[in-house]
């Protein structure tokens, strides 16, 4: 598509300049530094906070697969509001300031006006998530043991896919709504709607919820039946080729 | 039919092969459906290559609307718009070639003015090298060149102007559409970007919209006048002055004679062949005429018959006003007949 290597660059300057991308990589240190830290000190923290007023109630002792637990917690939701914060604006604020006219007045397609946008968010999210695994995957060996890299690293892709499947959507509320807001506001519905749909057993693994459990499972070194990856990879890619492709055809339709 | 086309097409100045002619064919633009505003209305537009074309009109006339649909930013409800023969669609590559500055450009705060040049130098299919020597020496047509290095959010209107009509040019556009070029300028900028455009008709074909009538005199070649969304007269600049402007007298009086300007006035009102009388401070009118050998037999004694001791009785150069103002102000709702 004609510009989109121009915009790409675009987009990355953008990322950097208005501070999306530091502090994007920021939130999600601050998860991979800390997840594993939660994990392993919580039951002391609790115990010293309580005193001996819970004594009956058992704590039981911290072990690496409660860091895992606790970094895909973590990373699944303060990523989710990151992949939202970070889509809401992305098409609806360009053509609120004009700048989107700016940019296809010139020989640009707007396939590639939408393609340098999503995929900049999904580096975005890509390099903020490989921050916070590798550094919690670092605290996790330091506080517990050092787990199965291969592991991590699939949980690590796993996440990246759920937080951009709540991009994608939100990025649809974007282009189509053409306002921020609204589309935060359609994102955080579609995420809370899908979650809790995720929660039913025989639907789960159709939502981009059904990641979690391979994905702590395969960090943890637990070996997972194949369809058990595939069912919601499959379907989460689905739920985001759709999100994009009504996006794609939305944007067409419009006047700028 | 509302539209009325002079015959007579101003040549291009050179004979060149890279400007581009544009051809509208009834087209319309209608917003928000079927009984929605009708922006614009059947418009059939010919703007010869290598023209400065000026395109004026009171507020809601659709200029902009016009333009943009030129741009390929808005779609058109019916009709077509072909540039050198081919129709402009969605389609980016027909974009390749025409520099856009929309009416109340908006650009990227966080960017300097020379990143943005470069931007759309290469968004426009220019090596990144042969962005960067665009960007500098279009900054520098511009008069940007020293705050080409500053934050464009800290640009004044003027500035973004001027940054404006940069970007549009940095790919050396065949075709450049301007909505408003020079409204934010001051006097000496608007001096010399009004220069800048005229130059420009040596390689591009310029279609602009301004307000302003007197800058289009300064510059056009062919000048469209639009009122209710159609096209209401076409032409070469001269031949309108010369086919719709009435012949024009200019009476100023000496100091302290405003009641005797004044009976002057109501009394050219009263007869038949003054067409409009326009009174200015300082006991000055503009007279003009529909029957030029009736005024010039006329009207000199109807002032010395009202008894009022002139410094100044001459026949003065119509302008663009005054078609405008003939064409547009008296246009029924349906738009104007000349």
């Amino acid at each position: 598509m004609t510009g989109t290597r121009v915009l790409l660059g675009k987009e990355l300057l953008e990322s950097w300049r208005t501070y999306r991308l530091p502090v994007v990589a920021g939130l999600f240190l601050f998860v991979g530094l800390t997840s594993p830290l939660l994990a392993r000190f919580l039951p002391e923290i609790i115990k010293a906070a309580a005193g001996d007023q819970i004594p009956t109630i058992p704590i039981p002792p911290p072990v690496a697969a409660s860091a895992v637990d606790q970094v895909w917690k973590n990373l699944a939701q303060f990523g989710a509001f990151a992949a939202i914060i970070l889509a809401m604006g992305a098409v609806a604020t360009e053509r609120d300031r004009g700048t989107a006219a700016f940019i296809l007045s010139k020989a640009v397609s707007r396939g590639a006006f939408l393609t340098a946008k999503i995929v900049v968010i999904g580096w975005v999210l890509a390099l903020a998530v490989i921050l916070a695994v590798v550094v919690a995957w670092i605290y996790t060996a330091i506080l517990f043991e050092p787990m199965p890299v291969v592991g991590w690293a699939a949980m690590a892709a796993l996440a990246w896919l759920g937080l951009a499947a709540w991009a994608a959507l939100t990025f649809l509320g974007s282009t189509v709504t053409g306002s921020a807001a609204a589309a935060a506001g359609l994102g955080f519905i579609a995420l809370l709607v899908l979650s809790i749909v995720g929660a039913i057993p025989s639907v789960g693994p159709f939502t981009p919820s059904g990641l979690a459990a391979p994905a702590i499972a395969l960090a943890t070194g637990v070996s997972v039946e194949a369809a058990d990856i595939i069912t919601p990879v499959v379907a989460t890619i689905v739920l985001i080729a759709l999100a994009l492709g009504a996006a794609a055809w939305s944007f067409r339709h419009q006047e700028l | 039919m509302n539209q009325v086309g002079l015959t007579t097409r101003g040549a291009p100045s050179t004979a060149l092969a890279s400007p581009v002619a544009v051809t509208c064919g009834g087209l319309t633009k209608r917003f928000g459906g079927k009984d929605g505003v009708l922006a614009v209305n059947g418009l059939d537009l010919d703007v010869p290559a290598g023209s400065v074309f000026g395109l004026l009109g009171p507020n809601g006339a659709g200029k902009t609307t016009t333009l943009r649909l030129l741009a390929g930013l808005a779609r058109p409800t019916g009709g077509t718009i072909t540039i050198d023969d081919r129709p402009v669609t969605a389609d980016d590559a027909a974009r390749r070639g025409i520099g856009v500055l929309d009416q109340d450009p908006r650009y990227y705060g966080w960017m300097t003015g020379r990143e943005l040049v470069e931007l759309a130098g290469k968004l426009q299919g220019l090596s990144p090298s042969e962005a960067r020597s665009g960007a500098t020496d279009t900054l520098s047509r511009v008069g940007l060149a020293d705050a080409a290095r500053r934050r464009v959010g800290a640009y004044s209107g003027g500035m973004r102007q001027r940054l404006g009509i940069a970007q549009a040019l940095v790919a050396a556009p065949r075709l450049l559409i301007l909505d408003e070029p020079v409204s934010s300028l001051d006097p000496a900028g608007r001096r010399d970007l009004l220069e800048l455009i005229a130059e420009l008709r040596a390689s591009a074909t310029v279609i602009f919209s301004t307000h302003v009538l007197a800058d289009v005199e300064r510059i056009c070649d062919r000048v469209g006048i639009m009122d209710q969304g159609r096209l209401v007269i076409e032409g070469p600049l001269d031949d309108l002055l010369a086919h719709y402007a009435l012949p024009l007298y200019r009476i100023e009086a000496e100091p302290g004679q405003e009641a005797g300007v004044a009976t002057l006035a109501a009394r050219l009102r009263g007869t038949p062949w003054v067409d409009r009388v326009t009174e200015e401070a300082g006991g000055r009118l503009l007279v003009s005429v529909s029957d030029e050998a009736a005024a010039s037999d006329g009207l000199l004694p109807l002032v010395v018959a009202a008894g009022v001791r002139l410094t100044v009785f001459e026949r003065v150069r119509p302008t663009l006003e005054d078609v405008f103002l003939r064409l547009v102000g008296a246009a029924p709702a349906g738009g104007a007949t000349a």
